[in-house]
């Protein structure tokens, strides 16, 4: 178990007067073994701290540490990244040109001299895809031949054969239709509380972190606005950008659960 | 596991041979290719000593019968030569393509390699070596290198190199932003092995094209050299030594000079007919099995791996009596949309029957493929050929929408909103204009007119400063504002009916809060009809007064939304209610899960199309496939689901 922190983190792109600041000063903490969602909109940094955390884009101030180490530099080494992404889309994180198996190989650490064919590598693969809940004879497929939540069972499974100390998962859900993103939700869950996994869960969705996360901070304009407990930031918003993100979100289906209020509401619009 | 899976998405390359025997194109320059190649192998074995047997009798000759071409200043026969000299000219053209798509790709990888600023500079280093004229560089690479054959070679090879540089930079260019690089960079994956596992595989189909292309080019530039005098030297021979050695007498004996001539002009075209079609074939197939089931309704050039098509005698569903009074918008029964295949024809719509009333909102849900957004454009008419559309009725305000045209309609009674609003306007042209053009001609509005009726239709979809809004370009405004201009451009005429595809989609989720309110306050104000399009349970559920749940191209079930949660009978909306986690979800409990993969409309097995995934399915649901009756399309409608949900290993 292993704690990400982002300690004051900036990330510009561009130079001179043409720079945008993406990240501007984000300090957050995925403790050991929890999952924190970070929610917020197009536009407000949440992809890019995440490809920062993971040093697919250089940081300009501030650091990410993995318990009290900086993860940029360490990029250089040899071997995986010991914190892992997992992309929104699976039909563009997996090369489709590749069998599931292959691309999960690729992440799995091998001893020096050995075979991405091995007998281990391919052990591990399978155990792998088993953890992901995927049939391990489908390592031979290719993506086209996977579903969507298939896809990104393999690319959660690659991102796990790094053996990473914390998984970022960035969007992961939203380019899945709504039947299957469920599961990839309920495997989320249990990958943390089987494997204690450390993951920061970036979504624009409310419910969806509100489900997967005990903790979550709202990303606004590349800055968090609000951090805390989930229940206690979406039951309690305290600052106005989360109470309006928390007002947007369609109600759900009338009468699914304690909904009495929105269900007379609901009524009354219909009578129009 | 799934029962059905659709046909690897990727040819194998033996399946992609045949492909290119299969057009006139690539028959041709296939046979060509193979007829210069066989006479490359054995011309000089056959006829290698004729060639160059000596014949001072016959000196400078004509064609004659023993030698049909004529014979040069030694007497040599002619046409063996121009046989013999195919392996020459080949080999040496060859080589010359290889040297430049070697040196070629090593430049043009080199920013993959090397880093980001050693990349940049040898980039830089290509662009000025582009622009240098080929024939130009291998004439000075010829001084260079010095005559000979080796030293052409190089020339010609060199030469070429900036060329095939560039269209690596620019391939790898565009596969380097992928995110499965990223993904293999962050796995630890070296930059060789990127190189030559994730890159060179995507690139390498446009890159062979050229090399094929480069390699008849490679052939005429080594016969330019050649019959400069600065390639092939005395007593080797190639086609453009034959061709020099030929123009001494070209007013005396022409063929001498135009048999070697007519050889390059016979190679060439062998090089570059088959490189031609290969693109074609490359074009054609270009990265598939991305995108199988990753959204997009319109995935019309998919070709299903079924040829049969189950189902397709279904019988339309028996003749429900509709009270057809005026208060109905829309009144759609029986709506078939067919899509032609390479495979067959495929039916992403399988008759659909629903009913719009004036002021009143239908939701449309279902998963990718279900056909909901062929319906919204069939209704439209937006539809065309080869995609069919019939229906038994399909009558909008009373009018049959079957016959006669109706190119009007929209824009005046229909007003259409797209999920993409950054796509649906005119990037060039101001947005006051492109809201005003509809209506001047649909409505007869003069300029001044359409133009403020444009500012006011701003103003209705709330957007502030309408006057100066309507004269600015659709990238001034956000996307958020521009769905709301779209919708503004629907309410230009009077419209009757809203059809709103995915319009929240692309869009935030207090942007599309924005948008649901202000479809329903348009809706409200001027009692227009609405029928809104989602894989949003939610966003479907918070505006609509009725939900019809699509499932492989049928209706499912048609029901009032308030009753989605609780009242809904088929399995399939019952699971898609459940699956989806709201603010109010158990946090205990795992999300229920739907098993199984969204169904492909060109692969329906017999029965009803949800029973793989239902966990009711029972041997008639297998076998036959439920009719619509009373709002719902199943055999078992309303029965207790099994309560545990098993985790699912094929979702």
């Amino acid at each position: 178990m292993s704690e990400l922190r982002f300690d004051d983190v900036t990330v510009r792109y561009g130079t001179g007067r043409r720079a945008t600041t993406a990240v501007d000063g984000v300090s957050l903490v995925v403790p050991p073994g929890e999952i924190v969602g970070l929610v917020g909109e197009s536009g407000s940094g949440k992809s890019t701290l995440a490809r920062a955390a993971v040093g697919l884009v250089p940081v300009h101030g501030g650091r990410v540490l993995l318990d009290g180490e900086p993860v940029a530099g360490r990029r250089r080494a040899a071997g995986p990244s010991p914190v892992q992404l997992v992309f929104q889309d699976p039909a563009s994180s997996l090369d489709p040109r590749m069998t599931v198996g292959e691309s999960v190989a690729e992440a799995v650490p091998r001893e020096r001299g050995t075979s991405r064919r091995s007998a281990a590598v391919r052990a591990e693969v399978e155990r792998l895809l088993t953890l992901v809940h995927l049939d391990p004879d489908r390592a031979g497929a290719r993506p086209g031949q996977l579903s969507g939540g298939q896809r990104q069972r393999v690319a959660i499974a690659r991102a796990l054969a790094a053996r990473p100390r914390v998984v970022v998962a960035d969007e992961i859900t939203s380019a899945l239709d709504v039947s299957i993103q469920g599961a990839v939700l309920n495997l989320v869950r249990e990958l943390q509380r089987d494997l204690g996994l450390s993951i920061l869960f970036i979504s624009h969705d409310l419910a969806v972190v509100r489900y997967v996360a005990g903790q979550v901070a709202v990303l606004h304009r590349g800055r968090v606005v609000e951090q805390g407990e989930t229940a206690q930031v979406l039951g309690d918003p305290r600052h106005d950008y989360t109470r309006s993100l928390l007002a947007a979100v369609p109600r759900p289906p009338a009468g699914s659960l304690t909904t009495s209020t929105i269900d007379s509401t609901r009524t009354t619009r219909r009578t129009t | 596991m799934p029962a059905r899976l659709p046909a690897p998405t990727r040819r194998p390359a033996s399946a992609r041979l045949p492909a290119i025997l299969r057009t006139p194109l690539g028959v041709t320059g296939a046979a060509l290719l193979a007829l210069v190649l066989v006479t490359a192998v054995l011309a000089p074995l056959l006829w290698g000593d004729a060639a160059e047997a000596v014949d001072t009798a016959a000196m400078l000759q004509g064609p004659s019968a023993d030698h049909w071409a004529g014979t040069d200043n030694l007497g040599r026969d002619l046409l063996f030569r121009t046989l013999v000299a195919t392996r020459l000219s080949v080999a040496l053209a060859l080589a010359a393509t290889a040297l430049a798509v070697t040196v070629g790709l090593l430049l043009g990888t080199a920013s993959l390699l090397l880093g980001p600023r050693a990349g940049r500079l040898v980039t830089a280093g290509v662009n000025i070596a582009v622009a240098f004229p080929g024939l130009l560089l291998a004439l000075s690479f010829a001084v260079i290198f010095g005559v000979g054959q080796v030293g052409s070679v190089l020339a010609i090879g060199l030469s070429g190199a900036p060329a095939f540089a560039r269209l690596c930079q620019t391939l790898v260019a565009g596969v380097a932003t992928r995110d499965y690089l990223a993904a293999a960079r962050l796995a630890g994956v070296g930059r060789l092995r990127i190189l030559l596992r994730h890159v060179l595989p995507d690139v390498g189909g446009p890159l062979v094209v050229n090399v094929t292309i480069g390699a008849g080019g490679a052939l005429l530039s080594f016969a330019g050299l050649s019959f400069l005098g600065l390639g092939v030297q005395a007593p080797a021979y190639d086609w453009g030594r034959l061709m020099q050695d030929g123009l001494d007498r070209i007013y005396l004996d022409p063929l001498a000079a135009l048999l070697p001539g007519f050889a390059v002009v016979v190679a060439g075209l062998a090089f570059n007919l088959t490189g031609e079609a290969v693109a074609r074939t490359f074009s054609i197939d270009s990265i598939s099995g991305v995108s199988l089931l990753a959204g997009g309704a319109l995935r019309t050039r998919r070709r299903p791996d079924a040829g049969g098509l189950p189902g397709q005698d279904a019988t339309p569903s028996a003749d429900v009596p509709l009270d057809a009074g005026p208060d109905l918008v829309l009144d759609v029964a029986d709506l078939v949309v067919t899509v032609p295949t390479p495979a067959g024809r495929v039916r992403p719509v399988r008759g659909v029957t629903f009913q719009v009333a004036r002021g009143e909102a239908v939701g449309v849900v279902g998963e990718s493929g279900s056909g909901k957004t062929l319906t919204a454009l069939a209704v439209a008419r937006l539809l065309e050929p080869p995609t069919t559309v019939t229906a038994r009725r399909l009558s909008f305000q009373g009018r049959d929408l079957l016959t006669g045209d109706h190119r009007t309609l929209l824009g005046t009674e229909l007003a259409m909103v797209f999920q993409d609003p950054a796509s649906s306007f005119n990037p060039v042209r101001r947005m006051g204009g492109q809201l005003a053009e509809g209506a001047r001609h649909h409505l007869g509005l003069s300029r001044r007119q359409a133009r403020d009726r444009a500012v006011d239709r701003l103003r209705s979809v709330r957007i502030g400063d309408p006057d100066r809004r309507a004269g600015q370009y659709p990238h001034e405004f956000s996307g958020g504002m521009r769905q709301r201009a779209m919708i503004g451009l629907g309410l230009m005429g009077s419209p009757a009916l809203i059809v709103a595809d995915e319009p929240t989609t692309a869009l935030d989720v207090t942007v599309q809060r924005q948008v649901l309110d202000l479809l329903a306050e348009v809706r409200e104000r001027d009692a227009v009809a609405l029928l809104l399009i989602s894989h949003d349970v939610s966003v479907v559920a918070d505006v609509c007064d009725r939900v019809l749940v699509m499932y492989a191209g049928r209706v499912v079930e048609d029901l009032p939304a308030a009753g989605l949660a609780t009242s809904a009978r088929h399995p399939y909306t019952r699971a898609l209610v459940a699956a989806v986690p709201h603010l109010e979800t158990d946090l205990d409990r795992p999300l229920a899960v739907i098993p199984g993969r969204p169904v492909d409309p060109a692969d329906l097995a017999a029965g009803c199309p949800f029973a793989p995934r239902c966990p009711l399915a029972d041997a008639r649901c297998r076998a036959e496939d439920p009719e619509l009756v009373d709002g719902v399309a199943c055999w078992r409608p309303g029965e207790d689901l099994p309560s545990a949900v098993p985790e699912e290993a094929t979702a």
